[in-house]
């Protein structure tokens, strides 16, 4: 089992390439043969992940499972886990059979469809294995591809503005990294990224264009690598792609995009900016905290207006995200912990409604919230569905959704309250946009005449919805499920940040004595 | 057995709402009830034999499952048995059980929803899950815990209050309820990140242990630097606010009405408002601490029960006029627990629970008995349509507005319910501020009780029948299921004060031996002397145990003086080594004593002269005084300010930020950058479509992404 992560990462890969050479023809046969074999890829792929969450031990804070060639050109192909990464991978593994049973009733142009999930997977695996900064850059940028055809594709009627504004937003931001790159390869000689996160970026004074730069060096990387991940997440003010990519990406494609697309950057965030930066970090710190106390209300208030189901829950995933860019930047054990914890279970919420919005819009094919209302009548079975994720969604204890924004604002109070004011003022307007979302597409009376014969959820979708239901349940009232496996490794991670910065301050005091 | 007492209403739940299409309508709807009076049977059980000094601390906790730990921060799914708890218990899982019980006559026919649809198993599959999610609350060794159940009874009830669907204002009830209350939620919660970071725990025990070194404690918290305890204890406050709809946070409760008269006598009046009285109470050891919070509940409590029953005075849908009572009586509440007497606050809690649960659901049965008609002005001459309605509801109004006899004591004073712990309350607002605005107020406030009762009596049940006739004609009795509840009620209205007087409001050594708090005799000079460590010594049933004492008692004023000397944490309640409120309550001048009592006679008398003798009195006063009466009416105006002042301005400013701020600044600034690249990317675009790029970058990835597999599996020999 030495390949168990590289077998894992490019075992959809394999599904795609059988796909795309073996499988002919687009008649009703082939599209169904298409999506079992897209099924039982992503399937067989989860139960392969089990494996590596089974050889996990998480009381090694390193790497683990690590495996290491020689590629081109003096490169490295370096994999490996540890107890930040790991739930991302099994999150990924987890949701991406449930999105290819969503995607059943798609008619056009179903293998390539398929192809590319599979090879998504495959990009978005090798994102949170990848200990090599080359090899790392490759799967995050290459991951863009894919995404920007389901979305120009597959996508709605504005389908090619949204994937554009998506390709470019991110790509630019994805620009500056790759500077940053090559000015670490160029500092440390490597770019192994274990051996990054131990190697001490310069940190002393310098100006740019008269600009003193508070930590050097550090900054100056972690802003570039900060041009990026804020794209990613979305950050507040660079999260208007957003809202438009999940309006007009298919639901397959929304739920790929908010449950696991987004986590890449706060995945960024723990992997780079805090333990390779961490003067960095501590300088910019304050910025994280106040963008993401703004991206919390601003974009609670935007959402409380919207006219538009995804639109409305894209919003709120901002919002949600704004906790998750806080926590990390509270940097303690609490915000840290409820960042990761949150992300994971802001995969399962979140795509859970955006597949709720995809019930309804398969139906209707609209995504207005006018033109609903009171589906309670005809579709008990949904209303539950949908009125439990609201909840999940507004952060109700006993679901996932508390316990990450409980703790990250736990761990956000210590450092500073009026960020922590700010943001927990969200719970207010969370409740108030999610709750006037359902009472208008759900409650009331069903009067609108093309609504009398909406029929409720089939079977398929109620089993899609099922372990979805179950994952917010059990992290809800059991949340040591992902808090024994990442305490460990989010503790080192804190104690190496405090160790980094106490170094930094003697140094510094050292230099101006 | 507190785990089944916790865990037979979510197996109710669970089972009725789930499995009812199994095992059938009826079957499900008994689970669920015949579940609740299990739990209710096993509470009392527990409430009788539970004995503080067996337990150090007058406490133990049964762990169930470990729930968040991260870091210093650990908490547990737990239960915490103290007297607090076991007074909850009862309280909630008796009123529960008979509200479910009377579910079955109530919600038999319903005209909110079609012939063929099944609304029954929902409903009492809602109030099983609210039961169990309010036991979480009280039985909670932890803060995050009680949050969990104080949002979960909050989803009950927004469930609940929606539970007529189709009715749009249902729904709108349902949102205020949630998101007033999550203002609420908002301050309990910074209260709990506060304490965390001062204490390093959540837990109850280690917060209580920690509570003597933070007196004078400050620390910064927004723009400057704050007394710890006092801080703390506000935030905490606020959720209690929202909870409790004490004024600024009560908007939503009357409104809650909408709800089925059941859901509204169970969570709108017995259980889930009291919880923010809980709150404090349980809190006792911080609250003792925070004198200028204390103060300012007090305040606040007094102005909710006086600004509520104003209000009361005027409605005319019968529901909103208990609804405004219960918000009113909470203000009692708050005003004894901010004063320090705990246990008179828990008193009024127990009390009211019974009387104010049977107030509404003998609306409930007059409801049902006129065909869904809730305007009073409609009612009239009823009392001999439904008699046996009739006497539970005079019952309840004599509860409510304290009859009894005044200044005899008996070993207890001879009173109904809220006679005995009404006048306790007041008794001990005159003892605790001097005889300043809080016993005024409440004093006042008695009055206008008393006339609301009254008019809610007079015009309900006597007069001539007015409104529909044909209504009037065919108004019938409620069935057994629907009345024998109101029954149980009843004699927990008329015996509950004067059963329970000793140990919530009696001398101080009952009163700790009851929540197993140690007490000490002081002394002429105020010196304590320390009697025994818990007074296990003579621990019997607590709750009887005080017969024999209360020969002791009667002549005791001024004589034995007790005082609670626990430690914060010893016992369910703590009183600071300065709080003398409860034994100076009870030698308070004869005419104090007499206030509640005469006010309620003044409400009575002003109540018959308007609708009894002068029936056309209330019309002219209301049209003298038109300003007033519609200010009353319309509930100080409280909807239309909050509308004004924030909701509207949210909606606005949400369309501003996302028209102004997305779409123009932000998308515009980034639009205009990169309008030279458009038309190019337009072109592109077009070909996209036609499958020719697709096919490019699809080769590009699947080249870079067989290259990488190749190296994996068979490259590089290291």
């Amino acid at each position: 089992m030495g390949n168990i992560l590289s077998l894992t990462t490019f075992l959809p890969l394999l599904g795609a390439v059988i796909l795309a050479l073996f499988l002919r023809g687009d008649d009703a046969a082939a599209q169904r043969n298409a999506k079992w074999v897209a099924l039982v890829t992503t399937a067989v792929t989860f139960i392969c992940s089990l494996f590596i969450l089974g050889n996990f031990n998480p009381a090694d804070t390193g790497f683990q499972m690590v495996e290491s060639r020689d590629w081109l050109l003096g490169l490295q192909y370096k994999m490996g886990v540890d107890g930040i990464s790991i739930l991302f991978v099994m999150l990924t593994t987890f949701l991406m059979p449930l999105v290819i049973a969503s995607c059943w009733d798609v008619k056009s142009r179903v293998k390539e469809y398929m192809i590319a999930f599979l090879i998504l997977e495959t990009l978005m695996l090798g994102v949170f294995l990848a200990l090599d900064l080359v090899l790392f850059y490759l799967f995050f940028e290459a991951g863009l591809i894919p995404m920007f055809l389901i979305i120009g594709i597959w996508g709605g009627k504005n389908r090619i503005y949204a994937s554009f504004k998506f390709f470019l937003y991110t790509f630019l931001g994805s620009v500056l990294m790759l500077v940053a790159m090559v000015a670490m390869f160029s500092a440390a000689g490597t770019t192994d990224i274990p051996t990054l996160m131990s190697f001490t970026f310069a940190t002393e004074n310098f100006s740019v264009l008269g600009v003193q730069i508070i930590g050097g060096m550090q900054t100056l990387l972690w802003l570039a690598f900060f041009a990026s991940f804020a794209v990613k997440m979305p950050m507040w003010p660079v999260h208007t792609w957003l809202p438009d990519a999940h309006v007009q990406a298919p639901t397959a494609g929304s739920v790929v995009l908010a449950a696991i697309l987004l986590k890449m950057g706060g995945y960024g965030f723990l992997r780079f900016s805090l333990p390779m930066f961490p003067v960095g970090s501590e300088v910019m710190g304050p910025l994280v905290l106040t963008l993401s106390a703004i991206a919390i209300v601003y974009t609670s208030l935007v959402a409380l207006v919207q006219e538009d189901m995804k639109k409305l829950i894209a919003y709120s995933s901002v919002a949600h995200m704004g906790y998750v860019t806080m926590g990390i930047f509270a940097v303690n054990q609490q915000g840290i912990d409820g960042a990761i914890f949150q992300m994971i279970s802001h995969g399962f919420i979140s795509g859970a409604l955006f597949l709720c919005v995809g019930v309804i819009y398969d139906r209707m094919h609209t995504r207005e919230i006018d033109a609903y209302g009171g589906l309670v009548n005809r579709m008990p079975a949904y209303a539950l569905i949908f009125m439990f994720f609201t909840m999940a969604n507004v952060g109700l204890p006993g679901t996932s959704g508390f316990i990450g924004e409980f703790l990250v604002l736990m761990g956000i109070f210590q450092v500073n309250t009026w960020i922590a004011i700010f943001a927990t003022s969200g719970v207010i307007l969370s409740a108030a946009y999610a709750l006037w979302l359902y009472r208008r597409v759900v409650f009331g009376d069903l009067i609108k005449e093309s609504l009398k014969t909406i029929q409720d959820m089939g079977t398929r979708e109620r089993v899609i919805f099922a372990p979805l239901v179950a994952m917010t349940l059990l992290l809800g009232v059991y949340p040591a499920l992902v808090l024994d496996i990442i305490g460990p490794s989010v503790s080192a991670l804190v104690g190496n940040y405090e160790t980094a910065l106490a170094t930094f301050e003697a140094a510094t005091q050292f230099a101006s004595n | 057995m507190e785990t089944i007492i916790l865990f037979a209403p979510l197996v109710g739940a669970i089972l009725c709402g789930f499995g009812w299409k199994l095992i059938g309508e009826t079957a499900a709807q008994w689970t669920a009830t015949s579940l609740l009076f299990l739990a209710a049977i096993l509470s009392w059980v527990m409430f009788l034999t539970f004995d503080p000094s067996a337990h150090p601390n007058g406490t133990y906790t049964v762990n169930i499952l470990r729930w968040i730990e991260s870091g210093t921060l650990s908490t547990d799914w737990a239960i915490r048995m103290d007297r607090l708890t076991a007074i909850m218990l009862i309280v909630i899982n008796t009123v529960s059980a008979l509200v479910h019980l009377y579910s079955f006559g109530y919600m038999a026919h319903d005209e909110n929803f079609k012939e063929n649809e099944s609304y029954r198993p929902r409903f009492f599959a809602y109030l099983s899950f609210f039961t169990f999610a309010m036991l979480m609350l009280v039985t909670a060794d932890n803060l995050v815990q009680m949050f969990f159940g104080w949002e979960g009874v909050g989803v009950a009830s927004y469930l609940l209050i929606g539970f007529y669907y189709r009715k749009p204002s249902a729904g709108a009830a349902a949102i205020k309820a949630f998101v007033v209350n999550r203002v609420g939620d908002f301050g309990f919660a910074l209260g709990i990140f506060a304490l965390y970071m001062v204490t390093d725990s959540i837990r109850f025990e280690d917060i209580f242990a920690a509570i003597p070194n933070l007196q004078d404690h400050t620390m910064s918290f927004a723009w400057r630097d704050w007394n710890t305890l006092n801080l703390i204890a506000f935030l905490l406050f606020i959720g209690a606010m929202g909870k409790s709809a004490q004024l600024f946070l009560h908007t939503w409760l009357p409104d809650a009405m909408e709800g089925p008269t059941p859901v509204s006598a169970l969570i709108h009046a017995a259980t889930m408002v009291t919880a923010g009285v809980f709150l404090v109470c349980r809190m006792s050891p911080l609250m003792e601490y925070a004198e200028a919070t204390t103060s300012f509940i007090v305040f606040l409590g007094a102005t909710t029960a006086f600004f509520a029953a104003t209000v009361g005075l005027v409605q005319n849908d019968i529901k909103r006029v208990i609804a405004y009572s219960t918000c009113s009586q909470l203000g009692y509440m708050f005003v004894a627990a901010g004063l320090g007497v705990y246990s008179v606050a828990m008193f009024h809690l127990l009390t009211h629970a019974f009387f104010k649960a049977m107030l509404f659901l003998g609306a409930g049965s007059v409801i049902h008995a006129m065909h869904h008609e809730q305007d009073m002005r409609n009612y009239g001459g009823l009392r001999h349509k439904i008699p046996k309605t009739f006497w539970m509801m005079m019952i309840g109004t004599l509860a409510i507005t304290g009859v009894g006899i005044p200044l005899l004591y008996v070993g207890f004073p001879i009173g109904f319910a809220g006679f005995v712990s009404k006048d306790a309350i007041i008794e001990s607002a005159y003892a605790g501020t001097a005889g300043g605005y809080a016993f005024w107020m409440l004093v006042i406030a008695a009055l206008m009780t008393s006339f609301y009762s009254w008019r809610l009596m007079f015009l309900t049940f006597y007069g001539t029948p007015r409104g529909d006739a044909h209504t009037h004609e065919h108004a019938h009795e409620a069935p057994n299921s629907m009345l024998i509840p109101l029954y149980v009620l009843a004699i927990g209205a008329v015996f509950s004060g004067m059963v329970w007087y000793g140990s919530f409001f009696g001398s101080n050594d009952k009163v700790g031996k009851f929540f197993g708090v140690p007490y000490a005799e002081a002394s002429a000079h105020g010196d304590a002397k320390a009697d025994g460590d818990h007074g296990e010594d003579h621990s019997d049933d607590a709750a009887h145990a005080d017969e024999g004492d209360h020969a002791k008692e009667e002549g005791g004023h001024g004589k034995a003086h007790y005082n609670l000397v626990g430690a914060p944490g010893e016992g369910a309640i703590h009183n600071s080594p300065d709080n003398h409120v409860l034994n100076e309550a009870h030698e308070v001048p004869v005419w104090v004593k007499l206030a509640p009592f005469v006010a309620m006679l003044a409400g009575f008398g002003l109540a018959y002269q308007m609708y009894i003798r002068r029936p056309d009195l209330p019309r002219k006063l209301a049209e003298q005084q038109a300003p007033l009466y519609q200010f009353l009416l319309n509930k100080w105006y409280f909807d239309e300010i909050y509308d004004f002042l924030f909701v509207r301005p949210a909606f606005a400013l949400g369309r501003i930020l996302w028209k102004q701020g997305d779409t123009k600044t932000i998308d515009g600034g980034i639009n205009g950058v990169a309008m030279g690249i458009v038309p190019f990317l337009t072109r592109l675009a077009g070909r996209a479509q036609s499958g020719y790029i697709f096919s490019y970058v699809f080769a590009m990835v699947l080249g870079i992404a067989v290259l990488l597999t190749w190296m994996t599996l068979f490259g590089g020999a290291n």
